[in-house]
């Protein structure tokens, strides 16, 4: 079974014939209990975090855990329980618990029956230099990071990860898929009292980090940050660094959902198949993207597809779970999450179309705007018009005739996502981004007209 | 349990540890909503395992494990104090921390009913039935409910020989109806948005809601709002309703006074605060009748901030927060009250799980009732809006500049509610708004909100919160600024 670490690096994954042992293990016990279907989810997790502030680590963490989630179905009706102890009895207690809920509700008549075995096109994310990072590396790059900061009187504070993780899935009706992948992340932010600006990485794959390179640009930006000068609120034009794009239009990713749609919660009710962004607007949801992470398949088993969601500008298609599918009379996607729930699916694999430009061409070619290192407390004022508020935040600055003059006082924003896909005049090349609030897309930086400040804060 | 915790102080001290905690946990979780007439979420789920924090070389190591047999947590013991040896090779000194005594206790939440007791099918039928109320009314176009139980055993033993068992049972729940018309979709809620809610408390608190009674008016509120006039852009008198309140002392009052974003120890992710240490006892927060207290003790009330020892062993206390208007204390731990200067920890050390460290959180930051009645407060307001129930939150990462919307607000003219407004917003600064603050209605009126979903850290750990608030009333606030332009 699963193994643990002796001394502080990463443990190892259970191999996917234990997975399977124990998926076959609680079917049985689902066919004993007289659970007309079962299928069974497992979890396992191996993480670590460094985390470090004013120049120093003072936290630092590592956990390896496995979660079994089991799905019964008895008589048209269907619930799930889940446990993190995999001894028989712990197991049966969960297939039990999930029957009794189960048993609890009114018969569920659009209930579908499991899907059977599927076909998955591989995805092999796992790198073995990434599982293997220790503690003592990630303290390495933490220790230069912060010489750095001591060397440009900064106080650096930030997170070092890395992780690996995997998940099955079978059903009583055949269905297996297994999945696993590694996962790194660096970030650090830059204090110049009172300045301060911020860098991050996310990835699949540790040689895609360079920690030391970001520390330079949060200590090269924060050094610029000081001596911020407040600025009027109004519309201007704004250059959005690929982390403030992706925490913006992050918020867009569930109204692409069918039953989103059909609660009448999506911004694209009504406005399907009609221009509403920008002609040079296309964003796909696709699992098989090669800056993208995530299992090839859906909370049911069911294989992910490659969505067109938005074609210049027109939101062309939804994505479907089984259930919204069979709703709308369309195939499902393999977006679908664990049943049961109430919010359906969701497209999670999101891909914008990016341009030939870059952050320094487009400041070049600003008369007068502002460059966004990130923004952030992102959240949504008007569900329909996608109103979002939020705050700029370590490194706003000021572009005047094509060069970043000053640092500007953060503002707050007031801004529909809707009037800033309109309002694109360049992008750069899509890059997978990665910020605080939004889970990490492919998208470019953008530059966009209008951007509505309303009210600036005191630094 | 004890007899593991052992095992993992005894290998930690093995290890070179000069400090050891073990903390396992026993989690259970059960989960219910309905939408639209359908069973949305049916779930149970339980957790089991231990954390142990340990600090070798001066630096702090933490592991964590849910294999519960001596070799294992054994083995992760080893790993917690590999893992701070670690730490110690990127240190600017040595951690160290306030004493704090030793403590063997067990204790448990009081609660009336278990609510893992209650049938599912009642607790079904109650959320269904009022999900059927609000469908009923012509206009709604999505209904959805819910309720989430939680049993919460912990065993806790330290290096210093504390052994403090805790149980605590957390009962939540609440209905919401959605209207979408034209370009418009409005929302109304009860008792509070994003769940409804929470208390330390079994399944009284659910009875004590009577969902089904505010079912029609929730959804009835919901279809009037797309009549009802836009609220104006404009500067002027505020009146908050207790749950909104609630939130504004959350976000404006407890963040900012959490002394590890004070020290920079947030910097990189929640943030840092514009409390900085030159403030204490000379900074004048709000007015004279703003009152804050964090107490975690159960004499406050079955909050989410309540316990009888945070998670490094020290026991819960009532800590002056805003007295008069001065700002008086912070939330601190063992280290971060070393690193100030105090001679004891403000007991504020809390962890979502096993699987995560204790950090400094939040426990029941609460602004202490004024006097009179609701009724009261607008007869005594000329020209004023009334707003209550969530929509929106944000705040910058130093707490000082926020926006909030509500789902509904209720213009006041010469002392009476005279119509509904739709899109209500304000906005400001921290200082400025609470030193605006000119009324707070009484006791009677003084609830204990619970705030079910603070996320901080990294790994991100959601933590429950509670807020006590009596509606209030504030002077001079900017009005509906997030709806401007629009």
């Amino acid at each position: 079974m699963t193994k643990s670490s002796k001394n502080g690096t990463a443990g190892t994954l259970s191999s996917v014939a234990e997975l399977r042992k124990i998926i076959d293990a609680v079917l049985h016990l689902g066919k004993a209990a007289g659970a007309d279907e079962t299928e069974v989810h497992l979890d396992e997790t191996i993480d670590a975090l460094t985390r470090f502030a004013n120049n120093a680590i003072h936290q630092n963490v590592a956990e390896h855990g496995i979660t079994v989630s089991i799905r019964t179905v008895v008589d048209g009706r269907t619930a799930r329980a889940t446990t993190n102890q995999l001894e028989e009895d712990s197991l049966r207690k969960a297939v039990d618990s999930s029957l009794q809920l189960a048993h609890s509700q009114p018969r569920d008549r659009n209930l579908l029956r499991m899907p059977a075995k599927q076909r998955y096109r591989p995805a092999n994310r796992f790198s073995r230099e990434t599982a293997a990072l220790s503690a003592e590396a990630r303290a390495r790059a933490v220790k230069q990071a912060s010489d750095l900061a001591i060397r440009n009187g900064q106080v650096a504070a930030g997170i070092f990860s890395s992780g690996q993780s995997q998940l099955a899935l079978g059903n009583s009706r055949e269905l297996f898929a297994a999945y696993r992948q590694t996962h790194t992340e660096f970030s650090i932010t830059m204090q110049d009292d009172p300045a301060a600006s911020w860098a991050k990485a996310n990835s699949g794959e540790v040689r895609n980090i360079n920690p030391q390179a970001l520390a330079k640009r949060a200590s090269e930006k924060a050094s610029m940050a000081k001596d911020a000068k407040e600025l009027a609120p109004g519309k201007y034009t704004v250059i959005l660094e690929p982390a403030a794009v992706l925490d913006l239009v992050g918020f867009l990713f569930y109204d692409f959902a069918a039953t989103a749609l059909e609660d009448q919660r999506s911004c694209l009710n009504k406005r399907m198949g009609k221009p509403l962004f920008g002609k040079n607007i296309s964003i796909v949801d696709d699992v098989y993207h090669p800056l993208q992470l995530g299992a090839p398949f859906d909370g049911e088993g069911m294989p992910r597809q490659r969505v067109s969601l938005v074609e210049k500008g027109v939101p062309r298609h939804l994505v479907y779970s089984r259930a919204s599918a069979k709703k709308a009379g369309k195939k499902p996607t393999g977006h679908g999450f664990g049943l049961p729930n109430e919010y359906g699916e969701a497209p999670m694999n999101l891909v914008f179309g990016g341009g030939d430009s870059s952050v320094e061409k487009m400041v070049a070619g600003t008369d007068r705007g502002m460059l966004v290192t990130r923004v952030w407390y992102i959240r949504e004022v008007d569900p329909y018009e996608k109103v979002m508020t939020g705050m700029t935040r370590d490194g706003l600055f000021l572009v005047e005739n094509g060069k970043v003059t000053t640092a500007v006082r953060n503002f707050r924003f007031n801004q529909s996502l809707i009037e800033l896909l309109q309002n694109v005049q360049e992008m750069g090349r899509s890059v997978r981004a990665t910020a605080e609030e939004a889970f990490e897309m492919v998208v470019p930086a953008m530059k966009v007209a209008g951007f509505h400040f309303t009210e600036p804060t005191k630094f | 349990m004890w007899d593991l915790t052992a095992v993992a102080l005894e290998m930690a001290k093995l290890r070179g540890a000069t400090y050891a905690d073990a903390r396992l946990m026993h989690l259970r979780q059960r989960d219910l909503t309905t939408k639209n007439g359908q069973v949305g979420t049916l779930a149970q789920s339980e957790s089991i395992g231990i954390g142990i924090r340990v600090l070798a070389n001066g630096a702090w190591g933490f592991a964590s494990t849910d294999r519960l047999n001596r070799q294992r947590v054994a083995a992760c013991a080893a790993q917690a104090v590999f893992i701070a040896k670690a730490s110690a090779l990127a240190k600017r000194g040595d951690t160290r921390m306030v004493p704090v005594d030793r403590y063997v206790d067990s204790w448990q939440a009081p609660l009336r009913t278990d609510p893992f007791e209650i049938p599912l099918e009642s607790q079904l039928d109650l959320l269904l039935k009022a999900d059927a109320a609000m469908r009923a009314i012509k206009g709604v176009t999505l209904t959805e409910t819910d309720m989430q139980f939680r049993k919460i055993d912990s065993w806790f033993a330290s290096s210093i020989g504390s052994r403090i068992h805790q149980r605590k049972v957390i009962s939540g729940g609440g209905i919401a109806a959605t209207s979408f018309k034209g370009s418009e979709i409005q929302k109304r809620s009860y008792p509070n948005s994003f769940g409804g809610q929470y208390a330390l408390a079994g399944y009284e608190l659910i009875e004590s809601l009577d969902l089904l009674r505010h079912a029609s008016r929730v959804a009835e509120e919901s279809v009037a709002l797309h009549s009802a006039a836009q609220c104006p852009e404009k500067t002027g008198t505020l009146l908050l309703d207790g749950s909104q309140l609630g939130l504004q002392i959350h976000e404006s009052v407890g963040h900012p006074i959490e002394l590890d974003r004070v020290l920079g120890q947030e910097a990189n992710f929640a943030g840092t605060s514009f409390l900085t240490l030159d403030k204490l006892n000379k900074l004048k927060y709000g007015s004279d009748i703003v009152n804050v207290v964090a107490d975690a003790r159960l004499d406050h009330g079955p909050g989410l901030g309540t316990f009888a020892y945070d998670d490094e062993g020290v026991p819960a206390q009532c800590t002056d927060i805003i007295k008069d208007g001065q700002f008086r204390g912070y939330l601190s731990n063992r280290e971060t009250a070393k690193l100030i200067g105090l001679n004891r920890s403000s007991g504020t050390m809390r962890a979502e799980s096993w699987n995560r460290l204790p950090i400094i959180r939040m426990t029941n930051i609460s602004l202490k009732p004024g006097s009179g009645t609701p009724d009261e407060l607008i007869a005594s307001t000329d020209d004023g809006i009334w707003m209550e129930t969530n929509r929106s939150w944000s705040i910058d990462d130093r707490r000082y500049q926020f926006q909030f919307s509500t789902e509904i607000g209720w213009e006041i003219k010469g002392g009476k509610k005279v119509r509904m407004f739709k899109n209500p917003s304000y906005s400001g600064i921290t200082t400025e708004f609470w030193n605006s603050c000119d009324a707070i209605c009484g006791r009677e009126y003084w609830n204990l909100w619970g705030t079910p979903n603070c996320g901080k850290g990294q790994p991100m750990q959601t933590m429950g919160t509670g807020h006590g608030a009596a509606p209030a009333r504030f002077r001079n606030i900017k009005i509906g600024t997030a709806f401007s332009g629009h």
